[in-house]
């Protein structure tokens, strides 16, 4: 396979964006409880990012899942990296490591 | 049927009559019989957080986890799984963990 477009345009995504994550619905109406919740999070440590619904494209909602090699929504990418989903993002939360990599990638929070 | 590429995947319909597969539920027993198959020291507790056999929790405490990112270890559960994850299981929280021992 020589290119694929929906990998291309996840990969900008990911490139152009410090901070992207992958949800059912946008931030400000999340259409599901698991994203809600990474938005909130998100918010709660006052980083800027980039909401993408998945629930817009389904190619993209079928693509996000296998170039992360994850099978679930919302996926949390930071500097082109995929951190992960909403248990490992919540609990990284709750013991300090998600602000701390934050900071160890350089992403400063707005607030 | 699900698209996947194993052809022996039958257990699911014979254990509960011939129904769609993408519309029936998972047992939590499935869920932790097909870990453990994967991951044969695993300690496995499930959930069901709902009691609809569709939103379930899972710890699994492995020593096969040890050295891994906490991104490779839910992969290895999702692996274990073999695609029902986002299809016929519709969540499954995870908490894995690496047996003080290992």
């Amino acid at each position: 396979m020589d290119s694929n477009p929906i990998f291309d345009r996840i990969r900008q995504d990911v490139t152009e964006n410090e901070v992207v994550l992958f949800m059912k619905g946008t931030p400000v109406f999340p259409q599901c409880g698991f994203s809600a919740t990474l938005v909130e999070v998100l918010s709660r440590i006052g980083v800027k990012f980039k909401g993408i619904d998945v629930l817009a494209d389904p190619s993209l909602r079928d693509g996000i899942k296998s170039f992360s090699e994850w099978p679930t929504i919302p996926q949390l990418y930071v500097k082109g990296e995929f951190v992960g989903g909403c248990d490992i993002i919540r609990e990284m939360h709750t013991s300090g490591e998600l602000r701390k990599l934050l900071e160890e990638k350089g992403v400063e929070p707005v607030a | 049927m699900l698209g996947q590429t194993e052809q022996t995947e039958c257990s699911i319909r014979s254990e509960t009559g011939w129904k769609s597969v993408t519309a029936m539920p998972m047992e939590a027993a499935d869920i932790e019989r097909l870990i453990v198959e994967a991951m044969p020291d695993a300690t496995v507790t499930i959930e069901d957080l709902r009691g609809d056999g569709d939103h379930y929790s899972a710890r699994v405490t492995s020593a096969a986890f040890k050295g891994k990112s906490r991104v490779q270890q839910h992969q290895m559960v999702y692996q274990a799984l073999k695609g029902r994850m986002g299809d016929v299981l519709h969540a499954l929280a995870l908490q894995t963990s690496i047996p003080s021992d290992a």
